[in-house]
């Protein structure tokens, strides 16, 4: 306990915090609509991409990365998810492709122009997240908070039509809701998601965040407003208790929480196989 | 003035067509059944009403004051509805959403309307349950009272008895005709041509062959005649 509070009075250790928690709850909160669509591997692909993006970033020594990072990412989310139909290559096979094509292609860039002399330590800390969380400013933070209350927002305004459009895109749309422009508006606000969660856990990890807060809830809860709910809150707790576990075991940020992520998935899972034992 | 009016109408994908020349009408108060072989167009003439598809050729036009979101439609379960976690009340409100515009939440009206829709599907016992652990007819009673919270003229029906064992067709069938008689227009897709000869008031037969008229004029024609039989042996060797 001593450990913790020594480590709170760095405000790099409180901004990792503020960060690592609303991160957590922005992917949650879309990650249920993408389970349900079928869209799991969405953020594994997407983050891959962000991965290749970053690298050639890198290689342009651009100042700010992000400005081409996030543009590269959102054409590719919106790529996927709309043309997830009626596409020649179905939906599963093109985040594979895309995911696998982007990771390979940022890592080939990396190695031919080298930027600097510990290249397997900055593709690892690409990857993992490992220690990016801890060297953020307070303008990142800032730029979290805002991206994130963003999509907070967004999220309860539309949360209506987000139902409809994931329940059944065909009615929705017959019914005069416009599914085309909402499907636009997750890919967009998933690849922002993706792209702030990278620092948090890194791009491997990330499928992690969106998928098993919505999978632990589902398990719990049968409709959708408490499974919504629930994800966002089981999420919330996983970051906060694996950025705390991290902190006092000297363990890395990311696959700290992604465990712990995993163990409230396994936690979940006896509620329902006590029903299935009961109705036996 | 009809409802929904078709002109010399061919359907398709890639530019493959699967049926042509098709001419028919729907007009306030019909029961249409669409009937064909698989694979003769079927679903794809239900996605161009519904204008989620263009014709390869022809018009379809909506008309009497029928506006393009008022066609209420229950569709064919998709995999993803198997395992949705919704309760019935959540998607009964959303055929609520066409009313909303941009409005982000629902009205005291659009709750009531979706209450007195599953009063009338009889599901108000249901209203809490989960979407999926409802047996095959309770979901697609759900689905009905989605579809008439989205409109009160035309309802688009596709397969809607598709894997209900034979006393919950019926029961299904009933609630249909039922729904006509409170002067809903139906149009449905339907695999059971004796269903739909009992129940129908129009025809619309696709295929090799089209034929679109009223029941009795169906039933006197040779395609007919020649359709029903092939269903009825069918039937007996299963």
């Amino acid at each position: 306990m001593d450990k913790l509070i020594l480590y709170l009075q760095f405000p790099y250790v409180r901004y990792a915090f503020i960060v690592g928690v609303l991160i957590a709850l922005c992917s949650s909160l879309l990650g249920v609509t993408l389970v349900l669509k079928r869209f799991s591997f969405i953020g594994d692909g997407l983050s891959h991409v962000a991965f290749g993006a970053m690298s050639i970033a890198a290689v342009l020594q651009l100042t700010n990365k992000m400005l081409l990072i996030l543009p590269v990412t959102i054409i590719c989310a919106v790529f996927l998810l709309r043309s997830g139909q009626h596409a020649r290559i179905k939906g599963d096979a093109a985040i594979a492709m895309l995911s696998v094509g982007a990771l390979a292609f940022g890592y080939l860039i990396m190695n031919i122009f080298p930027t600097s002399s510990n290249l397997s330590g900055d593709v690892c800390s690409t990857l993992f997240g490992s220690t990016s969380i801890l060297t953020l400013t307070a303008g990142e933070v800032w730029l979290c908070i805002i991206l994130s209350a963003a999509v907070v927002m967004i999220f309860i305004l539309f949360y209506n039509k987000i139902f409809a459009v994931t329940f059944d895109e065909d009615f929705a749309r017959t019914t005069g809701t416009r599914a085309d422009a909402y499907n636009l508006m997750i890919a967009i606000v998933i690849a922002v998601i993706i792209v702030l969660a990278m620092n948090l856990v890194g791009s491997l990890l990330i499928s992690a965040l969106v998928i098993f807060p919505a999978l632990s809830a589902m398990r719990i809860f049968s409709n959708f407003k408490s499974v919504t709910i629930c994800s966002a809150v089981l999420s919330v707790i996983c970051a906060f208790l694996g950025i705390i576990i991290s902190i006092l075991t000297g363990t890395p940020v990311g696959s700290t929480i992604v465990a712990v992520n995993v163990a409230v998935f396994l936690i979940c899972l006896i509620p329902g196989c006590v029903k299935g034992v009961i109705k036996r | 003035m009809a409802f929904i009016t078709a002109t010399d109408l061919s359907l398709g994908y890639d530019a493959q067509v699967v049926a042509k020349e098709l001419n028919f009408s729907v007009s306030p108060g019909d029961y249409l059944c669409i009937v064909g072989e698989n694979g003769s167009g079927k679903t794809t003439l239900m996605k161009t009403i519904l204008q989620l598809k263009e014709p390869l050729g022809g018009r379809i036009e909506v008309g009497d004051g029928l506006k393009k979101n008022e066609i209420g439609y229950l569709p064919q379960q998709t995999i993803v509805q198997k395992d949705f976690p919704a309760s019935v009340k959540e998607i009964v409100l959303s055929g609520c959403q066409g009313r909303c515009g941009l409005r982000p939440f629902y009205s005291k009206e659009e709750k009531k309307l979706a209450k007195d829709n599953m009063e009338r599907m009889g599901i108000t016992d249901l209203t809490a349950r989960c979407y999926r652990e409802l047996s095959g007819g309770q979901q697609q009673r759900v689905l009905l009272a989605r579809a008439l919270c989205a409109t009160q003229k035309l309802l688009l029906l596709d397969e809607p008895v598709a894997g209900l064992d034979p006393k919950v067709t019926a029961q299904m069938y009933d609630l249909i005709e039922g729904l006509n008689k409170e002067g809903i227009t139906i149009i449905m897709i339907s695999h059971d041509i004796s269903a739909a000869v009992k129940y129908a008031s129009h025809i619309l037969h696709i295929g090799e062959q089209v034929f679109f008229g009223s029941r009795e004029k169906y039933l006197e024609s040779k395609i007919g005649r020649i359709f029903l039989k092939q269903q009825e042996g069918g039937e007996n060797n299963g």
